[in-house]
């Protein structure tokens, strides 16, 4: 067994942010990540990170604009968090040597980005978020901060109480993916999960295959609610064949959207008669889509994102990397054709629900960066606003596990006898694990109430894995984990995805049924300890089909339009009755959902739902 | 063909040692050759491939399945379609046709860094390499002077050991002390430095390196350029750069090169490593830094 004070699970920004704030607040901090962290998939962030600067913008006007953004489902104390912290982060960032691109007077470059009143999107070329990864990367080593890397985390080690409200977590449990050894990881004060995006619940994602929700999953099942997962966002300007994104920084340097009629359509139709393509995502991503729908798609399919009129030079200097990814992942030269679009999973709202100092209602245990949902982004992100909200939140939830001080949160987490219950509607199956798993492993915690000290949970942790993957190996036959996976991954495209219809969402719930049926009879193939992706695998499917099935809950509950979230049933905002988050509970393996009311009440002003026109 | 551009910024002094004289650019040369090698295979007639299969040859190892334990290669005919990459064509074979076939990838574009593979005999990412461009059947093999964990899998610990030796990581301390005041960096140094900073860690120079597979603590082309990275930077002060430049000109540092360019040749990210190498000899030069 290891022992540290904090453990970081995950090594994307968010991870390696909070392990660097843990360490200066004096802990002994461990990160155990599945990847090493220079591959994890902060490195794909492209356009840039939201910080209030410059003359002219203010931290006021970037947390009002991310209000906006939200469709008004951002809590307001955490919002203003993210908009007052993130100039000081992003300034840490250069002073840490992050090469950010530069103005003529030296400073750091910043550029417009969809759904922001200021150009206050700085940025590092086109591959900002690499930058940012190895920069944080970098202090990490220069701290000696201890890194498990290739140590997949498979399950948390969390007490028992009925209550989670009154449950600690204690550690994890890891499994050395290059010696098949595992083992036990105590935490003393404080487990951090950083685990990044449930992309791959979706077939076409710009998500990389390790963004599986594990975090997510294990967070879930022992008893942390899942908040907003229905708010998917959809980016629209993805490269039709592999998922690969093309940053919203083409259009924000004035690339434009052409349907096969070579109109401009985003004006021509009137989706956004004011901001045209800078638009926010999901009113761009639907507009591509109706287009499509509409037979104006080119090759019934995509549309064109066209960058030529603004010369090779600029196209260069600002974004040269896009002119790499449409050759190498399309075959298209952006410098003498228009480039094919569509839209794509990009990014996931909702997440492990946590107060603005990143803590759970579970003790002990942390979430940070996109697993997390605090919630900055509501029922829909603006472009630039994750990687600052990785930073931010990174930081506090390092130094408050650590034993630092934040104050008293304002933002509540956990079931309590307050919260609205959902319970008009009807599901098609029964979702949840439900006694579908062979034994009654499908939980960290119980709720058995069994007590333990730290040692004994993290002990029970580790046999109840140690005994799964012996049942995964030694099963002979049986059903593989690709299989699986891609029967959800397309459910969930085909019916949860940026049109949502209830009939469509319940035959994905049903789809996930059948994913969690046959899931009961799957085995690994490989009969090696050495380097087992297989058994990884088969581990991440599961958390894939836990993570869709709330995504598909909270879809099908909230019948409302509201940011990236549409409903063909009821096409419109409904503030009466939806200005809330959607929160499902594991509850053992029975899902059950509930309500928190939206916190609109800011430091000194409450921010008034407006209509969000573009 | 790449539109990649390689700029060379105008700040380039004549190079001061032998290998580097005479030829104006040899980096440029290299470049050159490697865009026309680039634009030849793409020239192979996609419709050759379209609608048939691909026919790999992947290389399988592991240390303890018997069968394995032995190096063999093993064959996959995967189905082809338009823009498939040979990474790709390795998930499809893995989870159509064996589980256990086992290697490292991710992002699938580029910038993680994990899948550089040996592919029809040279280095590299197997999701940035076309189908379409290779001669059939593809040999995909783990890089070569690394260890074998499985399959494709290498050991990259020794690579990893040699990145953390030259100090990664910004050493300025003395910072700006106006409230969110950055510090100030040109256009034309963030422009010197930028290709450097485009490493994603893959390994593949490293593998193509003769001297690195002769010399084990040889620094290595991934490593002397991410501590160029910082040398050049303007925002370090004189004395950490001469710092930087004392730990890359010891006995397994810079001096080792021997500017066979296959770095150069092999990095995905169009580094022109040999020429960094090369400019920080001639740092070190100019600062009477004893050499080797
Ligand atoms: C293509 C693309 C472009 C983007 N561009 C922008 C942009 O311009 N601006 C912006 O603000 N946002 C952008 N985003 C969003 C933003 O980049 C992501 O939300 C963010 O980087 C996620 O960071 P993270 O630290 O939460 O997770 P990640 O960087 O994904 O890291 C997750 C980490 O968790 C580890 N991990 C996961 N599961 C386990 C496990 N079971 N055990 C151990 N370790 C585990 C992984 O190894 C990895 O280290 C973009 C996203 C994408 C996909
Ligand atoms: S320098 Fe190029 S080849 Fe070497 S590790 Fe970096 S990206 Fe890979
Ligand atoms: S899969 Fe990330 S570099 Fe190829």
């Amino acid at each position: 067994m290891y022992e540290h004070d904090v453990i970081v699970v995950g090594a994307g920004g968010a991870g390696l942010r909070a392990a660097v704030a843990a360490h200066e607040a004096g802990a002994d901090v461990a990160m155990v990540t599945k990847l090493h962290p220079v591959r994890s998939h902060t490195g794909a962030a492209e356009g840039g990170i939201n910080a209030a600067l410059r003359e002219g913008d203010d931290w006021e006007l970037h947390a009002y604009d991310t209000m906006k953004g939200s469709d008004y489902l951002g809590d307001a104390p955490a919002v203003e968090t993210l908009a007052q912290d993130a100039p000081e982060e992003t300034i840490s960032l250069e002073h840490w040597g992050m090469p950010f691109s530069r103005e003529d007077d030296g400073r750091v470059s910043q550029r417009p980005f969809g759904g922001l009143s200021f150009p206050r999107t700085t940025y590092a070329g086109a591959e900002t978020g690499h930058h940012l990864l190895h920069t944080m990367y970098e202090q990490v080593v220069k701290r000696g901060i201890q890194v498990y890397d290739e140590w997949y985390v498979m399950n948390l080690a969390t007490s028992d109480e009925p209550d989670p409200n009154d449950r600690t977590c204690h550690g994890v449990v890891a499994y050395d993916v290059q010696s098949g050894t595992v083992e036990g990881f105590k935490a003393n004060d404080g487990v951090i999960l950083a685990t990044g995006g449930p992309g791959q619940a979706f077939d076409h994602t710009t998500n990389a295959v390790s963004c599986t929700g594990d975090g997510h999953a294990m967070a879930y099942r022992a008893g942390v609610p899942l908040e907003d997962m229905e708010f998917i966002q959809f980016h629209p300007t993805t490269l039709p064949s592999t998922g690969v994104l093309l940053s919203e920084g083409v259009r924000g340097e004035g690339g434009i959207l052409y349907n096969d009629e070579g109109e401009r359509f985003m004006f021509e139709y009137g989706y956004a008669n004011n901001d045209g393509e800078l638009a926010s995502r999901d009113v761009v991503a639907r507009a591509e889509l109706t287009e499509v729908s509409e037979g104006r798609g080119v090759e019934d399919e995509y549309v064109h994102l066209d960058m030529r009129h603004l010369g090779e030079e600029r196209i260069i200097d600002r974004l040269e990397n896009i002119l790499h990814l449409a050759e190498d992942f399309e075959g298209a030269d952006g410098l003498v054709e228009p480039m094919p679009v569509k839209p794509g999973q990009h990014y996931a709202m909702g997440g492990i629900e946590t107060d603005e100092n990143g803590a759970t209602c579970v003790d002990g245990l942390y979430a940070a960066g996109e697993c997390a949902c605090v919630s900055v982004h509501g029922a829909n992100r603006l472009g630039g606003n994750a990687l600052p909200e990785l930073i931010v939140f990174g930081k506090r939830a390092g130094y408050h596990a650590a034993g630092g001080d934040l104050g008293e949160a304002e933002i509540d987490t956990g079931y309590t006898d307050s919260v609205e219950d959902e319970d008009d509607t009807e599901f098609p199956v029964q979702p949840g694990s439900a006694g579908l798993e062979p034994t009654g492993d499908d939980v960290a915690a119980d709720g058995s109430g069994q007590v333990a000290d730290a040692n004994g949970v993290l002990e029970r942790a580790v046999e109840t894995e140690s005994e799964r993957i012996d049942r995964l190996m030694n099963k002979d036959d049986g059903v593989q984990h690709a299989e699986i996976r891609s029967k959800l991954q397309k459910a969930m495209t085909d019916y949860v995805n940026v049109f949502r219809t209830e009939e469509g969402i319940k035959q994905a719930l049903e789809v996930i049924r059948e994913c969690r049926e046959e899931y009961r009879d799957v085995y690994v193939a490989d009969p090696s300890t050495t380097f087992n992706t297989d058994l990884q695998m088969t581990y991440e499917t599961r958390n894939l089909i836990d993570v869709a099935e709330t995504i598909a809950l909270g879809a099908l509950v909230r019948n409302e339009f509201r940011g990236a979230h549409w409903r063909q049933e009821n096409q419109i905002r409904d503030d009466e009755n939806w200005l809330k988050h959607t929160l499902v509970s594991w509850n053992g393996g029975k899902p059950s959902i509930w309500y928190r009311p939206v916190l609109l009440e800011g430091e000194d002003k409450t921010y008034e739902p407006k209509e969000r026109s573009y | 063909m790449s539109t990649q551009q390689q700029e060379q910024p105008d700040t380039q002094e004549a190079p001061a040692d032998p290998e580097m004289k005479g030829a104006e650019s040899p980096q440029q040369e290299r470049l050159e050759k490697k865009e026309q090698g680039l634009a030849e295979a793409e020239s192979v007639d996609e419709s050759d491939v379209e609608g048939e299969s691909v026919h790999l040859k992947v290389f399988r190892y592991d240390p303890e399945v018997s069968g394995k334990q032995e190096p063999r290669f093993d064959e996959f005919h995967v189905p082809f379609e338009k823009g498939m990459t040979v990474l790709d064509a390795l998930i499809f074979a893995r989870d159509e046709f064996d589980s256990s076939l086992t290697f490292r990838h991710s992002c699938r574009q580029a910038i993680c860094g994990s899948d550089a593979f040996f592919i029809n005999g040279s280095q590299r990412l197997g999701c940035k390499t076309q189908i379409s461009a290779l001669q059939q059947p593809i040999r995909v093999e783990p890089l070569p002077h690394q260890e074998v964990v499985k399959d494709l899998v290498v050991d990259m610990d020794h690579f990893y050991d040699q990145m953390h030796a030259v100090e990664p990581y910004f050493q300025q301390e003395d910072l700006p002390e106006g409230e969110l005041e950055e510090q100030r960096q040109d256009r034309e140094n963030r422009e010197k430095v930028k290709m450097s900073t485009r490493c994603i860690w893959c390994g593949a120079c490293m593998s193509s390196c003769n001297i690195a597979a002769g010399d084990n603590q040889y620094l290595g082309p991934a490593a002397i350029n991410k501590a160029y990275k910082f040398a050049m930077d303007e925002r370090e002060d004189e004395e950490i750069k001469e710092h930087r430049l004392r730990i890359l000109e010891q006995e397994h540092g810079v001096w080792r090169c021997q500017t066979q360019f296959s770095c150069t040749e092999v990095c995905p990210k169009d580094i022109p490593l040999t020429e960094h190498i090369q400019e920080l000899k001639r740092e070190a030069v100019k600062k009477n830094l004893k050499f080797w």
